[in-house]
């Protein structure tokens, strides 16, 4: 492992996250093919293409969840390929998935404290003795209610996570993985099922996090989500990253333009080339 | 028909040797798939590395008893490893096959003809117990009755040490399960990924809890050879599997007591229409010999199937067992 150089995390120049030269294939499948990527420290960073591009298997190979066939994944200058997911947690980058794991057998609280790193409890020993980590467990519950509360979760808090909706259970998700204290947030499709009234509140939250030195990395498929909040856009199609740009760069680029109409007859389309 | 033979029957079955050692072996049973959602098909596997453990350090090695003890939870610690290295990075049904394999390996191969001198084959191990009746302040050959209940003095005395062992261990298992540790295991249980997506290696609290259940279920193994002062391969057979699994399910997985109640409901079920049938008046006798002979054999698989119905029920109205509650077993279909 490589020491974190201090003025490259402090810098606000440098890119948190790079991914140079990222090739993973299924069978004769090439599912991700990235020659570079930079995402910007402290920002706002959108995912789009159309269905197939392989956003989902880039978020799980920066992730952890699936190992690249070759290339070098970096977090603040650290190379992190092949770093299993609960130790890249321990290192600030926390995700969501495309369909929600709330914990559905687990209270709302439960779910948020899970979310807290370096538990004294964790351990099987200390598990035993409730005085060493009481202390500790009482100051995560406060955190995690403080979180609720901003996520406007609070009235769900000793409720079985499954007894939620599934726009609450996004929330559920979101807020539960903040508890991490991360450095990236991966959010893979937050808006999708989410309700109108609940998304605008989802969108603000998510705008609140460069501010408390985040870095925001998501997939999602609604243009008008994507040019409201993003900082950049990184278009992919076919495994490969055809586009990037800021919002504006990107609703006026024919390249994308064209990939939305190779794989979309529809009507997200025609979206793509009004907004 | 001797009503007060059955219910005596009855009665000291509820509290009796069977209860308190198949209870300790769901208690470890509930860790794996209660907890954790760790699918063991082979506990009785880890009952029979608890027996062993004391039987072979007697047998074979010649050394004391309370040594054998120690061994117990060595060989079901080996045991877990052996069976998590590979499997626990796999998907949950893995575990499942590997499990039922192993445990009947570990029969199979204690009963063969090369283990003989070390296991004592076929014929088994005896005479290992003796330190432990030693130390028993009960006349071992006489019978104490309290109320109800009734017991020769070497039961008394193994029910002692046995129920004191399995309730520490039951609030051993609530301490946990209470705790941060247990919370991270049950948020394997619902959802792995979710977990370590939240800082938690997974594989290494699965790797805890299969050693932990593990070493619970050596332990009642431990204690069953020492109650019947024999250790016997074939007593360690998969049946002894689904029966805990019987258990587990009859109390409610995942929650602390139904271990202990759910062993408790399905030893007395069992003696009772064991003792019901083998007492039943002449007539009665007469009628039913007709279909069915009431030779030992048949009211062994009579009351199976007597039983078996009443789990029948137990299954369509109360799925979620005695201790289970119905809405939180809702959620899983949502």
């Amino acid at each position: 492992m490589t020491a974190v150089n201090p003025a490259a995390t402090t810098s606000a120049d440098t890119p948190i996250i790079t991914a140079t030269g990222v090739v993973k294939t299924f069978g004769g499948l090439r599912a991700v093919d990235v020659e570079k990527v930079t995402i910007r420290r402290n920002k706002i960073t959108a995912l789009i293409g159309p269905n197939g591009a392989g956003k989902t298997t880039f978020f799980n190979l920066l992730t952890g969840f699936d190992q690249v066939d070759s290339g070098v994944i970096t977090l603040d200058g650290e190379d992190i390929t092949g770093t299993p997911p609960h130790r890249l947690a321990a290192k600030g980058m926390v995700r969501t998935f495309q369909l929600t794991k709330a914990l559905a057998k687990l209270s709302t609280i439960e779910n948020m404290k899970l979310g807290a790193l370096d538990q004294l409890g964790e351990k099987f020993w200390a598990a035993l003795i409730p005085g060493s980590w009481r202390k500790q467990e009482r100051e995560i519950e406060a955190r995690a209610d403080a979180i609720l509360k901003r996520f406007n979760l609070t009235h769900m808090r000793d409720e079985f996570a499954g007894t939620m909706s599934g726009g609450q259970r996004k929330l559920l998700e979101m807020a539960r993985a903040l508890m991490t204290d991360p450095r990236v947030v991966m959010l893979d499709e937050p808006m999708a099922g989410v309700n109108p009234a609940l998304a605008q509140s989802l969108l603000e939250l998510i705008k609140m996090l460069p501010g408390e030195g985040r870095t925001v990395i998501f997939v999602e498929h609604n243009m008008d989500v994507v040019q409201e909040i993003s900082d950049w856009v990184i278009v992919m199609a076919e495994g490969r990253i055809i586009a990037e740009g800021t919002p504006a760069e990107i609703k006026s680029n024919k390249a994308v333009v064209d990939a939305y109409l190779g794989a979309h007859h529809g009507e997200d389309l025609s979206k793509v080339e009004l907004t | 028909m001797d009503w007060g033979f059955i219910l005596e029957r009855t009665f000291s079955a509820m509290i009796g040797p069977e209860v308190m050692i198949y209870a300790l072996a769901a208690v470890g049973l509930n860790v794996h798939f209660g907890y954790t959602g760790l699918m063991n098909f082979g506990q009785v596997g880890f009952m029979a590395a608890g027996a062993y453990g004391v039987g072979v350090t007697v047998f074979w090695l010649n050394w004391s008893f309370w040594i054998g003890i120690l061994f117990v939870f060595v060989y079901a610690a080996v045991l877990a490893l052996l069976l998590g290295i590979p499997t626990l990075r796999l998907r949950a049904d893995y575990l499942g096959l590997v499990t039922i394999a192993a445990s009947e390996t570990v029969r199979l191969l204690a009963r063969s003809r090369v283990m003989k001198p070390i296991t004592g084959g076929v014929e088994g191990i005896d005479k290992f117990a003796e330190p432990f009746y030693n130390l028993s302040p009960f006349e071992l050959g006489k019978f104490y009755s309290l109320g109800p209940f009734k017991y020769l003095g070497r039961d008394v005395w193994v029910l002692m040490v046995g129920w004191t062992l399995l309730i520490l261990v039951t609030l051993m298992v609530q301490q946990l399960m209470r705790s941060p540790w247990g919370r991270t295991l049950r948020a394997i249980r619902e959802d792995e990924d979710a977990a370590r997506a939240l800082g938690k290696n997974a594989y290494y609290y699965k790797m805890q809890s299969l050693m932990l259940g593990g070493m619970i279920g050596a332990l009642a193994g431990l204690i069953q050879v020492i109650q019947k002062s024999s250790v016997q391969a074939d007593t360690f057979n998969p049946v002894i599997t689904f029966t805990i699994w019987t258990i587990l399910i009859i109390g409610g997985p995942g929650r602390v007591w139904s271990p202990i109640v759910g062993s408790s409901i399905y030893w007395t079920l069992i003696v009772f229409v064991e003792n019901t049938l083998r007492q039943l008046p002449a007539g009665a006798r007469q009628t039913l010999q007709d279909t069915v002979e009431l030779s030992d054999f048949n009211i062994g698989m009579l009351r199976f199937m007597l039983v078996g119905g009443g789990l029948l029920l137990l299954a369509r109205y109360r799925p979620q067992g005695i201790f289970g509650s119905r809405e939180e077993m809702a959620l899983d279909r949502r």
